[in-house]
């Protein structure tokens, strides 16, 4: 059996709110996996039911093949980090991995071990309540790694880290990956999963949107979709909108055009005298593809979002 | 199969670990929990102040009076007089109207008891004569024959009594009394129509008791053996009553409602046979009575007067067990442990933050998802913060007994002699309080999740009671009830002073304000551990249910 997380139509209701919604996908090992989505899309409760903290009302996730609850030595299984922010202020960050590695039947050396992968040596011993949010992001992690497990699940480890520090954790979990461990990341911003993840697993509304690899993703969000520069904004939408296209404004003097063929639309402008410079077919990028699938999600969901999002992406664009 | 974007196309090989498994298994739990508890120097300070207050409180009770062997008392320690003592060291009263003669050997004494008549000092009354006085028989006035060691104050002894209104009875150095199945139920019923006869006979050590309404027709009430009574001993008749009125224990303090009691008692048909025939009575004493001064006026006096065959006894005091501790020079072990329940509420602060803190953290998502057996998790808890509180009593009350005893000793305070059985007991039993209820913090706070709410409702319940209880801010009824009920009732564990439930009247007296409790020691422990097991597995089953 391969190292994986397995979610299967986790449902769960917190009294009026449907915080899980048949959520399923499967963590691949070897990759990257990013589990983005907006606040409430469901990341953390999904996290906690993995990790049995918290009972759903259906469904099940499974770790290495096995319910989380009938794991020995759990963290040998896989490491995770909920909540770096989680520590006993008075308590050292060294004693923090201690009792964490005693509940394993660890000891001190592998925790050397895992504070010298984690760059945190000169502070180990201060307490974790003057640590800042990246140093205890990396304790978190250094957490994770107690046990050496082939599977991560880390919620928002990018939170609080400086650019260093963001650049350091990137690499960090491409080698985790590369060694073929099965790793998770959760966020809600895709820009911190960029050249990151290899595979993406999209969630709105507690359940999944998306559930692709990157390049998926991209070409999918990249589609039909033409780049154009004119310096009269407002006259170009017009005509192109009379044409039958959608229009968005991407930036001052850009606007991404949807529904019409390079060609038409270079026929529309000359048609209706609007000057422009440039038109180009457009490639996404990955936080753009991100914003269309969530919004739709958002916007949308009861009606359109119906049939399993990740056949196609067809149904979330305009 | 999905592609990475990013460097390779082709998926590494599954990942395999390079870490030796670690040991599985509640020891790895026990020890993981043990980490966690001492590395947070908060909880390690706040133990050792539990044990050094513990201790303190016991410590400056004797540093504090200095008792009344300091230099202002111009008698020095020599003046302080240890209270009488019985047979067994246990404190007594023994006070009685003594008509005896020297008696050596095996024998037996019958006599005749007539009438009962008891008096009380009016309040404010002049009280010159019997006639002055009103009339009231106590219900533990007693009048009968006995045998005694000596005239020593607590001398071993058996008796053979007609009570106020506890029936006849047969009782022996203090502490045991029997009553009759037969035998008049009140000293009122008695008269020269219907007398109450009473005989005890003695064979070496072992003793036999009669009563009879005729004289004729005897029936035993009980053979006892009592050693201590030499052969060479003294019989004769007793009489004696307890002082009229009540003591009240309530807010703080306790008031007496008092006043001085006298019984004359009419005997006749003295008879001594076997080796105890002959032999003349001691006079009557012209002052006072054997056993010290009486109370009260010159009327109040343990005398007799001999017309004939015929015996007036005018007695008062009584011949009982008595209330230790209820003066500054005299203490019981226990009082060194008086700081228990304020080292306690450091323990429970401790204890419950133990887990507490770890919901206000978010520290419990990581124990529970290293460790997803939660009811282990909570016995790994509980075992340690029951072990070492109970390290930290076994050491602050191991030390402050016998030290508090000793300095006590040296200030010239009459420390109650106990066994050395009933001193580790109360060592011991108050660390295994410390320990329960530590564990009852700590399952309060898993239920409760909030550090403020659980140490406010651990206290009180458990040190709010004991405080209302032996501060006497409650009645007596309700102290008990109190200590009974609660988890407080652990504090019976502590309990060194003796009690003796066949004397109604001291057993009255028997309150928590006076250091006795209302169940026995271990009794009152096993309701601690009751509600510490309650507590314990409704923490396992909300633990169990509830979303981390």
């Amino acid at each position: 059996m391969e190292a994986t997380i397995e979610v299967e139509g986790l449902r769960k209701r917190y009294g009026p709110i449907q915080a899980l919604d048949g959520m399923t996908f499967t963590v691949s090992p070897g990759t990257v996996t990013g589990f983005v989505g907006p606040n409430g899309a469901g990341k953390s409760t999904t996290m906690r039911a993995v990790l049995a903290l918290d009972a759903v009302d259906e469904g099940r996730a499974l770790v290495d093949g096995r319910p989380y609850a009938t794991l020995r030595r759990p963290l040998s299984h896989i490491g995770s980090l909920l909540d770096a922010a989680a520590l006993h202020p008075t308590r050292s960050a060294r004693d923090h991995l201690l009792w964490l590695a005693h509940s394993q039947g660890l000891g001190a050396k592998r925790v050397d071990q895992v504070v010298a992968a984690s760059g945190l040596q000169s502070a180990i011993r201060r307490k974790a309540g003057g640590y800042s949010l990246g140093m205890r992001q990396r304790l978190g992690i250094a957490a994770a790694l107690l046990g050496d497990p082939p599977i991560l699940m880390l919620d928002e480890p990018f939170n609080g880290l400086d650019p260093e520090g963001i650049v350091w954790i990137r690499g960090f979990l491409r080698s985790l990956a590369a060694e073929g461990r099965a790793v998770l990341v959760s966020s809600h911003l895709m820009s911190e999963l960029q050249d990151t993840a290899g595979h993406l697993v999209v969630v709105g509304r507690g359940r999944v949107i998306a559930d692709k690899s990157v390049a998926e993703l991209i070409a999918a969000a990249s589609s039909g979709r033409v780049e154009l520069h004119t310096t009269k904004r407002t006259e170009a939408m017009t005509v192109l909108t009379t044409a039958g296209a959608t229009v968005a404004i991407t930036d001052a003097d850009t606007l991404t055009v949807t529904g019409l063929a390079p060609e038409q639309i270079v026929e529309a402008l000359n048609q209706g005298n609007v000057p422009f410079s440039q038109v180009a077919a457009h490639r996404a990028t990955l936080e753009e593809a991100y914003m269309e699938l969530t919004r739709d999600a958002v916007e949308y969901r009861a009606s359109t979002i119906e049939a399993p999002a990740h056949e196609s992406t067809q149904e979330t664009t305009r | 199969m999905t592609t990475n974007s990013g460097a390779s196309t082709v998926p590494p090989a599954p990942y395999r670990s390079q870490v030796e498994p670690g040991r599985d298994g509640f020891l790895q739990l026990v020890r993981s929990e043990w980490t966690k508890l001492r590395t947070v120097r908060g909880w390690m300070i706040g133990m050792a102040v539990a044990g050094l207050i513990t201790m303190l409180f016991g410590i400056l009770g004797p540093l504090g009076s200095g008792a009344a062997c300091n230099s202002s008392n111009p008698h020095g320690c020599s003046a302080i007089q240890p209270p009488t003592l019985g047979p067994d060291g246990e404190p007594v009263t023994d006070e009685l109207s003594f008509v005896h003669k020297d008696v050596s050997g095996d024998g037996t004494i019958t006599a005749r008891l007539d009438s009962m008549t008891g008096y009380y000092a009016p309040a404010n009354g002049p009280a010159d004569s019997l006639a002055d006085l009103s009339k009231s028989l106590d219900p533990w006035a007693r009048a009968g024959i006995i045998v005694k060691a000596g005239t020593t104050p607590g001398a071993p002894y058996v008796a053979v009594v007609a009570t106020g209104a506890n029936g006849v009875r047969m009782e022996s150095n203090f502490t045991t009394s029997t009553q009759a199945s037969q035998g008049a139920a009140t000293g009122s019923a008695i008269s020269s129509a219907t007398p109450q006869w009473l005989r005890l006979s003695r064979t070496g050590d072992s003793f036999t008791g009669y009563e009879s309404s005729d004289g004729v027709h005897w029936t035993a009430i009980g053979t006892e053996t009592v050693a201590g009574i030499p052969s060479s001993a003294q019989a004769g008749m007793l009489a004696s009553t307890p002082d009229h009125g009540s003591t009240t224990y309530l807010f703080g303090g306790s008031s007496v409602d008092s006043s001085s009691a006298l019984l004359v008692a009419q005997f006749d048909d003295v008879a001594f046979t076997g080796d105890w025939s002959g032999g003349a009575f001691a006079a009557p004493p012209t002052l006072n009575q054997d056993n010290g001064p009486a109370p009260g006026a010159a009327l109040f006096q343990n005398t007799y007067t001999q017309t004939g065959g015929t015996f007036s006894v005018t007695g008062t005091g009584d011949i009982a067990p008595a209330i230790a501790a209820a003066s500054d020079d005299t203490k019981s072990i226990e009082d060194g442990l008086i700081g228990t329940f304020a080292g306690l509420i450091a323990l429970i602060v401790v204890a419950t933050m133990f887990i507490a803190s770890e919901y206000r953290s978010g520290l419990i998502r990581t124990t529970l998802s290293a460790t997803p057996r939660r009811g282990a998790v909570l016995a790994a808890k509980s075992l340690v913060i029951g072990t070492v509180t109970f390290a930290v009593g076994l050491v602050a009350a191991g030390i402050a007994v016998p030290l508090v005893k000793s300095m006590e000793t040296g200030d010239g305070i009459f420390v109650l002699p106990t066994s050395t059985a009933t001193e580790l007991r109360v060592i011991v039993g108050t660390a295994l309080l410390l320990a329960l209820v530590a564990v009852f913090a700590t399952a309060v706070g898993t239920l409760l999740r909030r550090g403020a709410g659980a140490v406010a409702l651990v206290i009180a319940l458990v040190i709010l009671p004991y405080v209302l209880a032996v501060a006497s801010v409650l009645p007596a009824g309700t102290s008990q009830w109190l200590l009974r009920l609660t988890p407080a009732a652990g504090f019976a564990v502590q309990q060194s002073l003796q009690e003796y439930p066949d004397y109604a009247q001291v057993t009255s007296a028997y309150v928590p304000a006076a250091g006795y409790y209302p169940l026995s020691p271990w009794a009152g422990l096993a309701v601690t551990f009751a509600f510490t097991a309650a507590a314990l597995g409704l923490a396992a089953y909300v633990l169990r249910r509830r979303d981390a």
